[in-house]
């Protein structure tokens, strides 16, 4: 059964809403149906936002409000001997200094990495790391207060990348982890890829390295914290994950969490930046204790680099065998990646390096092994594709030379093999909808393609790539039971509607997503709906906006929420208008017997009458994702409700002179499933192109190496993203192949699109000019390397040349779904190893 | 004059007199946001480098981050807040909204006055000239494709045509 025989699932296994919810709703609804969900809506927030009076963290001030600076340690890797903050206390002005000892208990985002302190305790892991804290009557004198603590730092040897961390097992910088310096190491197996090898017909290996980015929000991060006697404490933060945050605050400065509230303010772009909880925000709310004040910080720019969370450096090494006509019998993926000072989300983020290279063709045999390093830079963490944009870009261009090699267009080779939909994955990945053959045939006559691939002059390319996302993660961060996204719902006798969740705009659109699709669902206009969000003490909890999860998920509840208003109301308005109750209908702000539209009632007047009958009309909705199918460690990354797929075609022009690539096109297809929003989709989509754009051609964290580990450009005017001038032409295909476990059939579009940009337009410089760049970002020099290289008749290329021996752990063997296994570790589920961590207990 | 003490100026804010007085070494950016009151105009790096605190001065765009609020005195300075005609959005503004030019809205302020100064200038700018007028402004949502056609489309409404959004920069191709 090695060919590769796949297992196709059934349609109804994903995802449930709370218990004794109405379950008899079409999971997909056909388009003409809709009168509100997927035409192109103006967002409910938009009118705020053109005004200018959308109030961001920043623009918040309460009255006796103190402000806050840190003072951040000037070396990379360093013990701290001593502090001395009582100068600084006398500076007129100054109201309070905090230090690591003040807040000696840690936090992280993920319960396996606690490794962070709101300030450093003992030990300054990077350039940029938070020692201490002061609270003053103005910016000004806070700032002159940082001088005066004295701060005595060992300074240790520094840790500058991952290749360093793998030579320099000590100093270590944190004393946990797998190995020396090496945080985490992950090695999966899933079919004897070996065997694999040996019936191919070519068997290629590639190495690449995608450069660290960082997200760049225009927004810098703010917070305000405020303190009441009564002890409570409340905090406004452009953050992306109010819920976590909550949790943190709770922890760190042992406060019941029922006395702690967060308000996520909208975020002036987040792009996963403010997904963690933050040194700033324990250390504003710690302030506000202590003083009895409101206390604010604003990140300066620069401080917004030293948070940073960004996409890893990563080094990438992948070999695959196929058969003549591109068939793959089996993958072996190796990943490496920088992880900077702290955990954050890395554990994460190093697992999916490896989890979704088998969602878009199908790999019958699969391994993964990948690492991540401390080092002494800037935490990194999400952004926008969260460890899947790297090995897309190291599969999409290995996948270019080997359909060169195999003599066949590299199109026709990415139509062949797809992954079923409705299918398992070698890793046990459950696909549902999947339009990724329509994506390529869309970019495909878009772009013209036939016509122009090694076709064009020389200096002229295109290049195309394939790619899928999550459309939200199927586990919690921690391990509950309880719902990822939860909507309340309140109907007023004046026949407004109030929806309440924790899910956060961080311009995304997800205010209008629930506006949107309850109006939907009870006949209104999305206008007459009222949003409350991502406040502690006022919404449900939704887990935060990441992973592309919050239109399925608060979807899903809102569904549910409006759904179960819809059949009170028509309970109690169906003897008014002496019709069943299931013929009741909700259309235009009427509600009427489908029968006879012309009596009806207006909307307002059927609240009246459920609310004189039953009281309140308020519901709720929550949604919980199905359990994975993988039942082995590691199996809890990966897993979603639905995947979006993307293929996209890069025009770029190279010039051979000074090696400069410029992009005038892109054409790009994005199976959504379904749209709630058109307007908002194509923003999402366009926006993920820019973004793609920037990471494949200009955008980077550089640091000096040698040089102390410092940032090299921690400005918005050195570090390169694309202006107006570098923005390419998008055109843009939306495709839709309703997914059984989407709202109305809905997957993601905020994150897939940006991940085929980086791999096409490699590809499509290799056609330009025939050299390869094996790394991005693709600079001028890099290119220009590699024509020297051409000319003088050495390997055409730019890119890494090994990958290091790592000390792999001895891998977990998972059968494939075709050779008999049950999803366990051990030969054919024979549960060698059991089932551990977030999905032990959740077998179906 | 004490360094602490305040200054005190008069000049014309979104057409009307304001007198306020602050700290001297104060840019407009601050003046406006934390004397006036006045937070529609945003800030990304406080440097000169990303144009989010984009103001009209005397009609041309400035970054207020680095612009003495001492060297507006009897000037004209207009924010985001004078953009809207009484109840009703400026056709810019209408035109941004109606697109999604404004995803997370924290640039918007900026590229609306930007291309206020353009309008003004050229009624008729083609995509070339739109690029140029707002190379100075940085976007990381929107890929600024939305935000050329809202500019459009605003150009030709104020032109006195009645212009609507082109059905596939809504909903793309299909």
């Amino acid at each position: 059964m090695a060919d590769g025989k796949r297992r196709k699932v059934g349609r109804s296994e994903g995802g449930s809403t709370t218990p004794g919810g109405p379950s008899n709703r079409p999971l997909v609804q056909p388009s003409h149906d809709f009168r509100v969900v997927g035409k192109a809506l103006r967002k409910v927030d938009a009118t705020a936002k053109v005004l200018g009076v959308t109030k961001f963290a920043d623009d918040l001030s309460l009255p006796r409000m103190l402000y806050c600076k840190l003072l951040r340690s000037p070396h990379p890797h360093a013990r701290i001997v001593r502090i001395d903050a009582a100068r600084a206390l006398t500076l007129p002005g100054v109201k309070a200094v905090l230090t690591g000892k003040d807040l000696p208990i840690p936090f992280g985002i993920l319960p396996v990495s606690q490794d962070e302190h709101a300030l450093a305790l003992d030990k300054a892991r990077f350039v940029g790391d938070p020692v201490a804290g002061v609270a003053a009557v103005s910016e000004e004198v806070a700032t002159a207060a940082l001088d005066l603590i004295a701060v005595e730092y060992e300074p240790l040897r520094p840790i500058r990348d991952h290749l360093d961390a793998v030579e320099h097992p000590e100093p270590r910088i944190h004393d946990y982890g797998d190995h020396g310096n090496l945080h985490k190491l992950i090695n999966l197996e899933f079919g004897d890829v070996e065997a694999g090898f040996a019936e191919a017909e070519l068997v290629r290996e590639d190495l690449l390295f995608f450069e660290g980015n960082t997200h760049l929000p225009m927004e810098q991060h703010a917070a305000v914290a405020e303190w009441s006697p009564d002890g409570k404490l409340t905090l406004w933060s452009s953050t992306q994950t109010p819920h976590y945050v909550h949790r943190a605050l709770a922890k760190v400065l042992e406060l019941p969490p029922a006395r702690v509230r967060v308000i996520a303010t909208t975020n002036g772009g987040a792009f996963g930046g403010k997904s963690d909880p933050f040194s700033h925000e324990i250390v504003v709310a710690k302030l506000a204790m202590l003083t009895g004040r409101p206390v604010k910080i604003t990140l300066t720019r620069e401080e917004v680099f030293y948070c940073h969370r960004g996409r890893h450096p990563t080094l990438m090494w992948v070999k695959t065998g196929v058969k003549k006509d591109g068939a793959i019998t089996a993958m072996h993926f190796k990943s490496l990646l920088d992880g900077g000072g702290y955990g954050s989300y890395g554990v994460a983020s190093t697992y999916y390096t490896g989890a979704l290279q088998t969602v878009t063709h199908h790999v019958p045999r699969y391994k993964f092994q990948g690492a991540r390093a401390f080092t002494n830079k800037p935490p990194c963490g999400p952004k926008r594709g969260h460890g899947t944009p790297q090995p897309r870009f190291a599969l999409e261009v290995h996948f270019d030379k080997i359909a060169e090699q195999l003599g066949i267009d590299p199109a026709d080779f990415r139509l062949k093999h797809l992954v079923p939909p409705h299918s398992l994955t070698a890793n046990w990945l459950r696909i549902g909808s999947m339009g990724l053959a329509e994506c390529i045939r869309k970019v495909v006559a878009g772009s013209g393609w036939k016509e122009r691939y090694r076709k064009l002059p020389y200096g002229q390319g295109v290049g195309l790539a394939c790619s899928s996302y999550i459309t939200g993660a199927g586990l919690p961060i921690y391990w509950n039971a309880m719902p990822h996204s939860g909507v309340q719902l309140k109907c007023d006798r004046g026949g407004g509607v109030t929806v309440f969740c924790g899910s956060t705009e961080i311009g995304q659109g997800s205010d209008s997503v629930l506006a949107i699709i309850v109006a939907e669902v009870l006949g209104l206009d999305p206008f007459d709906i009222a949003v409350v969000a991502a406040d502690t003490d006022l919404t449900p909890v939704d887990l935060g906006s990441y992973s592309s999860r919050v239109t399925l998920m608060t979807g899903n509840a809102a569904i549910q929420a409006a759904e179960r208003a819809r059949d009170l109301i028509a309970r109690h308005a169906a003897p008014k208008l002496e019709a069943p109750v299931e013929r009741i209908t909700f259309v235009g702000g009427r509600v009427f017997d489908a029968a006879s539209p012309e009596r009806g009632i207006s909307f307002a007047e059927a609240v009246q009458l459920a609310e004189a009958a039953a009281g309140t009309v308020g519901t709720v909705g929550s949604y919980t994702p199905a359990a994975g199918a993988g039942k082995y460690r590691g199996a809890g990354v990966g897993p979603s409700p639905a995947y979006s797929y993307s293929a996209c075609v890069a025009l770029v022009d190279v010039d051979p002179a000074t090696g400069i690539v410029r992009v005038p096109k892109i054409w790009i297809a994005h199976d959504v499933g379904r749209s709630i929003n058109a307007a908002a989709v194509m923003g999402q989509i366009e926006g993920s192109i820019y973004m793609g754009l920037g990471e494949a051609l200009m955008e980077e964290m550089a640091y000096r190496g040698n040089r102390n580990v410092v940032h090299k450009i921690p400005s918005l005017l050195e570090y390169k993203s694309p202006t107006t001038l570098e923005m390419c032409d998008v055109i843009t295909y939306v495709v839709e192949d309703p997914d059984p476990n989407g709202p109305f059939g809905a997957k993601e579009c905020g994150q897939g699109p940006l991940l085929p940009v980086p791999p096409a337009v490699a590809n499509a410089v290799y056609d330009a000019v025939g050299v390869r760049i094996d790394e991005v970002p693709i600079t001028p020099e890099k290119v220009f390397k590699a024509l020297r290289r051409k000319e003088k008749g050495e390997e055409p290329r730019f890119g890494p040349l090994g990958f290091p021996d790592l000390p792999w752990p001895e891998p977990t063997r998972v059968a494939p779904p075709w050779e008999g296994g049950d999803g366990r570790a051990g030969e054919g589920g024979r549960g060698r190893e059991k089932a551990v961590g977030v999905t032990a207990g959740r077998r179906r | 004059m004490r360094p602490d003490s305040k200054a005190k100026i008069a000049f014309e804010l979104n057409g009307e007199p304001v007198e306020v007085a602050f700290a001297p070494h104060k840019t407009l950016l601050e003046v406006l946001r934390e004397d006036l009151a006045l937070t529609g105009t945003k800030h990304g790096c406080e440097l000169g480098e990303c144009g989010t605190c984009t103001v009209l001065l005397d009609g041309a765009p400035v970054l207020s981050c680095l612009v003495l609020g001492l060297a507006c005195e009897r000037r004209r300075v207009k924010t985001v807040e004078g953009l809207a005609q009484g109840s009703r959005l400026h056709p810019l503004q209408e035109a941004f909204a109606a697109l999604g030019a404004a995803q997370c809205g924290y640039c918007t302020p900026a590229f609306l006055l930007t291309a206020d100064a353009l309008l003004a200038d050229n009624p008729s700018p083609n995509r070339d000239d739109i690029k140029q007028a707002l190379s100075g402004n940085l976007c990381r949502c929107t890929g600024y494709i939305k935000i050329y056609e809202a500019v459009e489309l605003a150009a030709a409404r104020l032109r006195g045509e009645k212009a609507e959004p082109a059905r596939e920069s809504l909903y793309g191709r299909r």
